[in-house]
């Protein structure tokens, strides 16, 4: 079953690997990558803890909107969890 | 204009670099001295270091692609763990965790990373310079169908484009299609035909007869 999900559309200041193109899209979970530290902490040297890691898949209209190149193509990005809102039923991450 | 400033070649004398440091030089200076002088590493290991990344080139992930078209349940493990599949072929590839894209008659997938130039390098060595400008980085996601076209590669419309983000954790190759006419062609053949870009996806592997 398809799982949408929305990128939070925060701006923290830091370390941060979500592209701010991103930022509040919409897409769908193309697979889970399991866990890793998080590039926020690792980078200011905390190991801190692990987080879940996901490949979302974007559509370019849901990207650019009418500027879209091509409206079916895709972009892939690797979203950690606490930057996912995830539609419909709860889920626990 | 005054042609002083060309060698006897004719081409201009390049500038030496007289310029002072950066901070972020002396940083690496300074860790690998004190590196070198409290006994943990020996400039030679440093040094050994730098060949064996300088040894890593495309032609490993060459080998890793002709092997998936010669070999279907390769193949299948490559597309499930690419980084186990790689380990298997004897690619020293560290702790490089690496997802294959499969290019089919219908997708057509390139690697980008937006924001550095994050590249399997343990797998296929440095990327080239342009991965890494501003240019690819930001118009790879935006026009990916122009910067293909520059490539000399002009997809049909009915084609889908599947950029890849290299945002986090996971590294890219792309695994293109079979070129046709290669049905002779035996695996060290095949990888010869497999190019660094169409490994990143700005390419497509050569025809066999211009190999």
């Amino acid at each position: 079953m398809a799982e949408f999900v929305r990128v939070k559309s925060m701006m923290p200041p830091g370390h941060v690997r979500t592209p701010a193109y991103l930022r509040g899209k919409r897409g769908q979970i193309e697979r889970a990558l399991g866990s890793f530290f998080n590039p926020e902490q690792l980078a200011y040297g905390h190991k801190g803890e692990t987080r879940d890691l996901y490949r979302v898949r974007f559509t370019m209209t849901e990207i650019w909107g009418d500027k879209a190149e091509n409206p079916d193509d895709t972009v892939d990005a690797e979203i950690y969890a606490h930057w996912l809102d995830w539609e419909g039923e709860n889920h626990a991450s | 204009m005054p042609h002083d400033h060309l060698s006897p070649s004719g081409h201009p004398f390049r500038a030496d670099n007289d310029e002072p440091i950066t901070y972020w030089q002396t940083m690496e200076i300074a860790v690998r001295e004190l590196l070198i002088e409290k006994g943990h590493l020996t400039a030679a290991e440093v040094a050994a270091q730098i060949d064996a990344m300088d040894a890593r080139s495309p032609a490993n992930g060459a080998a890793v692609v002709a092997r998936a078209w010669v070999d279907a349940p390769f193949k299948a493990r490559l597309l499930d763990d690419a980084a186990a599949a790689s380990r298997e072929m004897g690619f020293d590839i560290g702790p490089l965790k690496l997802i294959a894209v499969e290019n089919t008659a219908r997708t057509h997938n390139l690697i980008v990373c937006t924001l550095c130039s994050c590249y399997p390098r343990n797998l296929l060595g440095l990327p080239p310079d342009w991965y890494k400008t501003r240019a690819y980085r930001s118009r790879a996601v935006r026009e990916p169908r122009a910067v293909l076209r520059e490539f000399g590669l002009d997809l049909p419309a009915d084609m889908t484009v599947r950029v890849h983000d290299s945002t986090a954790d996971m590294r890219y190759i792309v695994l293109p299609a079979r070129p046709a006419g290669t049905e002779d062609l035996d695996e060290a053949a095949l990888a010869r035909l497999v190019t660094r870009d169409a490994m990143i996806g700005t390419g497509l592997p050569r025809a066999p007869h211009a190999a």
